[in-house]
């Protein structure tokens, strides 16, 4: 099927959505990256497998003539709870079963599909409540799902489904209602602001980009999600890519551009392959490629798998690899609206925040901005992750607290720690503490509070972890990744990364955190790109936050978090010791002394905590402390 | 160590692709797709086909990561260290691994080519931390005994394969 005019596609989304409606079941299996690693895909297989050993009406795909009691299987996009994984979801029931496993699938099957009935071993249950259907699960009831409303619902891998639940009515009307200047004047006064962590405001972006004369343009989009902890784009591109496509060709629509790229992660294999499967089905209905719909327009998305380099998720380092280049940046201006991809006006944003142009096109800037403060409206996806009870995907209006987040979509911190503190936005952000759990998450009060929305990873720390460990695991993540090209990032996070080092191993010196501050100072002030920039931020919000952690290191040698193996203290227990010089003939650095059939004792000077003695002693006399 | 690659075959990589200079980072994903790693052997071909210098080639290795100038092993695990992996305690897995493989710090591929052990900095599967992967299929919520289990069975997986 191609379609060629606007009366086509209104006419296959009356077909399509009819068909979706002739579904009498749904059975949505969770096909993201996680699921899919617990097994998802075997599952939703044996289950098709049982359906038609029933001979019952059953389809993978959306059939051309569709059976009134059909049960449909769809591979969806990532549902978002994902500690709760292998997912399943029945329509029209909602149920939602978690931890499948393939043993329940003849259940799942005789039980719901059949006979209509629930199944509680398989709910979700906290604190005693069992949640049959999934609306209720206080994980999902307490979000707003805007981009991600989709993700999870349809099938991913279906460009029906996604125009039968109204996909690419909003380029319908880019292309037939709407002049290019019309199009950015919405994004403008929707108040969108970029999703990858700067939060530039789109419009002003696409106007500039619009001014440009210089021919051709592109749109680049950027899936480059490299923070560590952060997972929001990927599910995007895996779960709902024609969304993205959708924004990405609209945005071409208003700045005149008719190619564009999409720059993906390596570590994203499947994304890589849901894309180019959603390009594919695009362009054979003809979403893409030449005279869309029948217009003059015509638009083209070609994607580029990155290498693995970090920095290749700032602007002018990304278009450089584009171009087949070692992923460097440059000095800026002029900005990538000016000259970007091929030296080119470009319109380069992520893929949250293309995902979000189709609905406020559709829905209008006014009910875009109705969601969170004037000055940051709109939802944020965020992934919530670390030592917290339900690891996830989840989207909340933004301005809402960490609070929220933490305790009533997140359920709390696991196995009875207390919450100390979350990593907001990735090696280029900082920690918010217990004092921060009422601060509104939005781009300006989280600056305020020496903080970034980043690309939106929340990664929720316990008291079980040390913050100077932390703070070097990021030095050394920016260390790892700094291209070189500049000096204050070369050479000034070589530097602070040693001093963090030298710290956590118990040597650190007075003067170190005055050291550490100043090579902060000077490494964000004279940085040539974001990354440089910004690399600091952790370093600076955690000496700021949790100066006593740094002191109980540099001061006492001691890790109040249990964590730098060198603050261990190994001392022998006189009740235990039964004198046998074991672990005095095990020790390398002859820090065990005393006499047989007597106490031993260890000398804390000459220990290097390798922890020899303690394998040795056959007693358990060597302890353990902090 | 000098696996002998295929002209021929080169060729039809390069046309898979493009010869456009801008497309040598997707020809040089290709070709590791295909040896596992880059053999030095093709950069003057290649540098000859897409009318860029060796230099350029080289340059593009060596800055990104994925690609290896070395050969990898039969099984490539990569244990994520990213944030989320970390806070969940993904180093004591790494250190188990290396111990079952009998892999020194700093040594990436065992001598007869079996497994190669990396660190990564995020796979995206956070909500399964600690994850690894084995040939990129993901292992989730793994513990220092898990990887015991899973070496052995790739050691078995091994053995049977070159019987």
């Amino acid at each position: 099927m191609k379609l060629t005019s606007r009366a086509d596609l209104k006419e296959a989304r009356q077909i399509f959505s009819r068909a979706l409606q002739l579904q009498e079941t749904k059975i949505l299996v969770c096909a993201g990256t996680g699921c899919i690693a617990g097994g998802s895909l075997i599952i939703r297989d044996k289950i098709n497998e049982l359906l038609k050993a029933k001979s019952l009406p059953v389809t993978v795909e959306m059939a051309d003539e569709p059976h009134d009691k059909e049960i449909n299987i769809k591979s969806s996009g990532c549902h978002g709870f994902c500690e709760m994984g292998p997912l399943v979801r029945i329509e029209p029931q909602g149920f939602l079963y978690i931890r499948v496993q393939l043993e329940d699938c003849e259940e799942i099957v005789n039980e719901t599909i059949v006979a209509g009935k629930h199944i509680p071993r398989l709910a979700y249950t906290f604190e005693d409540k069992m949640y049959p259907k999934q609306d209720e699960i206080p994980f999902y009831r307490q979000q707003t799902r805007v981009v991600l409303e989709h993700c999870g619902h349809i099938d991913a891998t279906s460009v029906k489904e996604y125009i039968g639940v109204g996909g690419y009515s909003a380029l319908e009307k880019a292309l037939f209602e709407l002049t290019p200047d019309k199009i950015v004047k919405e994004m403008s006064d929707s108040g969108l602001r970029g999703r990858g962590g700067g939060g530039f405001p789109v419009g002003r972006k696409w106007a500039e980009v619009q001014r440009q004369k210089n021919k051709p343009k592109y749109v680049v989009c950027n899936g480059d999600e490299g923070d560590p902890g952060a997972f929001m784009d990927r599910s995007i591109m895996e779960g709902d890519p024609h969304r993205m496509l959708e924004g990405m060709i609209i945005s071409g629509i208003a700045c005149d551009a008719s190619e564009a790229y999409i720059y993906v992660r390596a570590e994203y294999p499947m994304a890589v392959n849901r894309l180019k499967l959603a390009i594919e089905q695009a362009t054979d209905i003809g979403l893409l490629g030449d005279n869309i719909l029948g217009s003059n327009f015509s638009f083209k998305i070609k994607i580029n798998r990155g290498a693995g380099a970090f920095v290749c998720g700032e602007g002018s380092a990304l278009t450089a690899s584009i171009e087949g280049k070692r992923g460097m940046p440059r000095v800026k201006p002029p900005r990538t609206a000016e000259h970007g991809l091929f030296n080119q006006p470009t319109v380069l944003n992520n893929v949250e925040t293309f995902a979000n142009v189709p609905e406020i096109l559709n829905r209008g800037a006014n009910w875009y901005n109705k969601y969170g403060p004037a000055k940051s409206p709109g939802t944020k996806a965020f992934a919530l992750t670390g030592n917290i009870r339900n690891t996830g995907l989840i989207e909340v209006p933004m301005g809402s607290t960490l609070r929220t987040i933490i305790y009533d979509i997140g359920g709390g911190i696991p196995g009875g720690a207390e919450f100390k503190a979350v990593q907001i936005g990735g090696p280029s952000g900082g920690c918010l503490t217990t004092d921060d759990l009422d601060l509104p998450l939005d781009f300006d009060s989280l600056k305020k509070a020496g903080a970034m929305v980043g690309s939106g990873g929340l990664v929720v720390m316990d008291s079980n972890t040390c913050m100077v460990e932390v703070a070097r695991f990021f030095m050394n993540f920016i260390q790892n990744e700094s291209c070189g090209k500049c000096v204050p990032c070369r050479e000034g996070t070589k530097r602070m990364l040693m001093i963090l080092e030298r710290i956590v191993s118990g040597r650190g010196n007075i003067g170190d955190l005055d050291l550490l501050l100043e090579l902060a100072d000077t490494v964000s002030n004279t940085a040539l790109c974001g990354l440089g920039k910004t690399a600091p931020n952790p370093v600076v919000s955690t000496i700021r936050k949790f100066r006593d952690e740094y002191l109980a290191h540099i001061v006492d040698k001691r890790c109040p978090g249990k964590v730098c193996a060198k603050m261990r203290r190994y001392y022998v227990d006189p009740e235990l010791c039964k004198g046998c010089s074991k672990c005095a003939q095990a020790c390398a650095s002859a820090a065990i002394t005393g006499k047989v059939k007597e106490s031993f004792s260890i000398d804390l000077s000459k220990c290097t905590r390798c922890g020899a003695c303690i394998n040795t002693c056959k007693f358990s006399a060597i302890k353990e402390g902090w | 160590m000098n696996q002998i690659f295929d002209p021929i075959e080169l060729d039809e990589i390069v046309k898979s692709q493009s010869t456009d200079p801008s497309a040598v980072i997707s020809v040089l994903q290709t070709i590791q797709e295909k040896y596992r790693y880059i053999p030095r052997e093709v950069f003057r071909p290649l540098s000859l086909k897409m009318g860029i210098s060796e230099a350029r080639i080289y340059s593009v290795v060596t800055f990104y990561e994925n690609f290896s100038l070395d050969p990898k092993g039969h099984f490539v695990i990569k244990i994520c260290d990213g944030t989320a992996c970390h806070v969940r305690k993904s180093m004591p897995n790494l250190e188990r691994l290396r111990k079952e493989l009998d892999l020194p710090e700093g040594k990436v591929t065992k001598d007869d080519l079996s497994f190669s052990v990396e660190t990564v900095s995020c796979l995206g599967a956070c909500g399964l931390a600690p994850v690894l992967t084995v040939n990129d299929k993901v292992y989730p919520a793994m513990t220092p005994d898990k990887v015991s289990d899973l070496v052995a069975k790739l050691k078995e997986e091994l053995a049977n394969e070159t019987h």
